[in-house]
């Protein structure tokens, strides 16, 4: 008998369900790190130095210069600075919002409530893209306002979420037995019902994460983000695009964007796992 | 009359508007009960009892339409303010659930959820003190070690100590009125026993006014004074707990008895009853009892039998006075 030969990844004890989660966490760390400390960072001065423009990655540039002769791997760092905030803020905004809006309407239900979900619907008529680019073009350039944009277009998949959540724990016997103990309708909500419904929420929140970094990206690439001086990373992928040639401008920026969304959806997979009894 | 009664529910009906048009769950029930006094609420499940008790402290949906009188100490409480119903619930009138698991919040520890139930209806308590008067309550319970399973889960206590929690947290404040929607069901008959024990040694001890549901005889005749068997909807007798047992006068209450597993005489095929009850859609215009009953005539399909006095109780059966006889009867003849 012939062993079968077998590539061995080294695992630190990880097992197959742990791994990507540890991964995860380490690419996440990462970057929230950058976002807090690049400028201490040693990197090259942010300076135009046309000098050196549009140089090939090498020794001395990693990830190459662009158009203008600025290191791309120091204007990537830089850039975590703009799109993990935005993505924190962006999402748990949405998530609030949402959250509370949607366990308002499921709760109370009555007009108000069928009002919120019918918003919710409209809004989720709408490819998000495009709403997310009508909202920020009204509003104008700039990140604040393409992070306002991204809001209206996400507080809705919670506004679902959470209603569906509170439609299923408010029949519960616990929520009955709180109102048979004197609770009002506030307390009841708040005290006995939501707490029970965060789990679902807080995953999706987990997994957009990367999928806010993915449209923050897309709006300033089309323009309506981040505008040019900025190192975003969908405004810096927008300019290595228009030279096809120097493949590396937009390189850099494209990989933090794929390794963030990655580490994002293991860390959210791990967590559904984790506190989802339903799957193994 | 010095003090207005404590419970008195005059012609309470209650229906839920569904697709199949408005379908009435209780239809017509008078219940009084005294403080002090333990009324037993029988019927199988679908019969409206739970609906009928879950009415008296307006816990059923909106959707349920309520109808009648429900008076607590004089006070009509169809059609009170949601605001005073709240100082009611939990305070005056309180409620002990059939399944303590389902029944506690899984996120608080007990302690919490009887101390809310304290603060809910006594805002000057302080923390140490909501502490120490929850101590006290498990105790009162005969929960062994207070002090440290205050801080457990639901989930850390079992079946007979979580429905011990929650019966202690229905005391709380002194209920004058206790309604206990089938407080054993959920629980090994081993332990069913025990905490029929506290339940009944509390209501004593406090003079509380207990309204047992409950499908299980036994537990009746163990607690019960005075009994209301419910079916479909209705009374359908009414009796003293011993009148109850000694001469039934309705064949709905005697078969119910006759299916009561018994430890002497000669062991056989358990008796049941035939059939099931009439869905609400689809009650007979007679007597509801009518299809399973094994005396049925001809009146029993065209008339409803109203609720009459027939001895010392009162029965709504078209033949109830031969009833007590045949009971005697067949007694005589075992």
């Amino acid at each position: 008998m012939i062993a079968s030969p077998r590539l061995r990844i080294p695992t630190f004890g990880l097992s197959g369900g742990t791994l990507p989660v540890a991964l995860g966490l380490l690419v996440i760390a990462f970057w929230v790190i950058a976002a807090a400390t690049v400028q201490f960072w040693p990197l090259d001065p942010p300076l135009d130095m046309v000098a050196r423009r549009l140089q090939p990655p090498s020794a001395e540039h990693w990830l190459g210069t662009d158009a203008l002769g600025r290191d791309v791997l120091s204007r990537t760092l830089h850039g975590a600075r703009f799109s993990i905030p935005i993505a924190v803020l962006v999402v748990v905004a949405a998530a609030l919002i949402g959250s509370l809006l949607g366990a308002l309407s499921g709760f109370f239900g009555g007009i108000l409530g069928a009002a919120v979900m019918r918003l919710v619907d409209v809004t989720l008529a709408f490819p998000p893209i495009l709403l997310a680019m009508a909202v920020a073009a009204s509003l104008g350039p700039g990140l604040e306002n393409a992070a306002i944009a991204m809001v209206v277009v996400w507080w809705p998949l919670y506004a679902r979420l959470m209603r569906a959540q509170v439609l299923e724990v408010r029949e519960r016997e616990h929520v009955e037995a709180a109102v048979a103990a004197g609770a009002g309708p506030f307390r009841t909500l708040f005290v006995h019902v939501l707490p029970l419904c965060w789990t679902p929420v807080m995953v999706n929140a987990t997994m957009d994460f990367g999928q806010v970094v993915l449209l923050a990206a897309s709006l300033s690439f089309i323009g309506l983000g981040a505008t040019p001086p900025t190192p975003e990373w969908g405004a810096m992928i927008s300019d290595g695009a228009r030279s096809f040639y120097h493949w590396w401008i937009a390189f850099g920026p494209g990989l933090a964007i794929f390794v963030v969304v990655l580490g994002f959806n293991f860390v959210g997979d791990g967590l559904r796992d984790l506190l989802d009894p339903r799957t193994d | 009359m010095s003090e207005p009664a404590l419970l008195e529910v005059r012609d309470l009906r209650v229906s839920f508007k569904t697709a199949a048009g408005e379908l009435e769950a209780v239809c017509g029930v008078d219940l009084d009960l005294a403080a002090g006094e333990v009324l037993g609420v029988v019927g199988e499940s679908g019969s409206g009892k739970s609906v009928a008790l879950k009415a008296i402290m307006g816990l059923l949906p909106p959707r349920a339409r309520v109808t009648g009188s429900i008076r607590f100490r004089g006070r009509e409480l169809l059609g009170a303010s949601e605001r005073e119903m709240r100082r009611l619930r939990g305070g005056r009138i309180a409620l002990i659930f059939q399944d303590p698991l389902t029944a506690f919040n899984p996120m608080l520890t007990i302690g919490e959820q009887i101390a809310e139930m304290l603060m809910l209806h006594d805002r000057s308590l302080s923390r140490a003190q909501l502490r120490a008067r929850t101590v006290e309550l498990l105790e009162l319970v005969s929960i062994p070690e207070p002090s440290s399973r205050i801080d457990q889960y639901p989930h850390e206590f079992s079946g007979g100590m979580r429905q011990r929690a929650m019966i202690a947290m229905a005391v709380a404040n002194r209920p004058e009125l206790l309604i206990a929607d089938e407080p054993t069901t959920a629980l090994d008959v081993t332990v069913q026993a025990q905490i029929l024990d506290v339940l009944r040694d509390l209501q004593r001890e406090l003079d509380i006014g207990l309204a047992l549901v409950t499908h299980d005889l036994g537990v009746v005749a163990g607690m019960a004074h005075r009994v209301s068997v419910m079916y479909s909807g209705r009374i359908v007798e009414h009796a003293a707990v011993d009148d109850l047992f000694a001469a039934p006068r309705h064949p709905y209450t005697r078969a119910l008895l006759a299916s009561i597993p018994r430890l002497e005489g000669a062991r056989g095929r358990l008796a049941s009853i035939d059939g099931s009850p009439p869905s609400l859609a689809g009650r007979p215009p007679g007597c509801a009892f009518a299809p399973r009953c094994p005396m049925s005539a001809a009146v029993c399909r065209s008339e409803r039998p109203a609720l009459r006095p027939v001895g010392g109780s009162r029965s709504a059966c078209h033949f109830a006075e031969q009833l007590g006889a045949r009971t005697e009867e067949a007694q005589a003849l075992r």
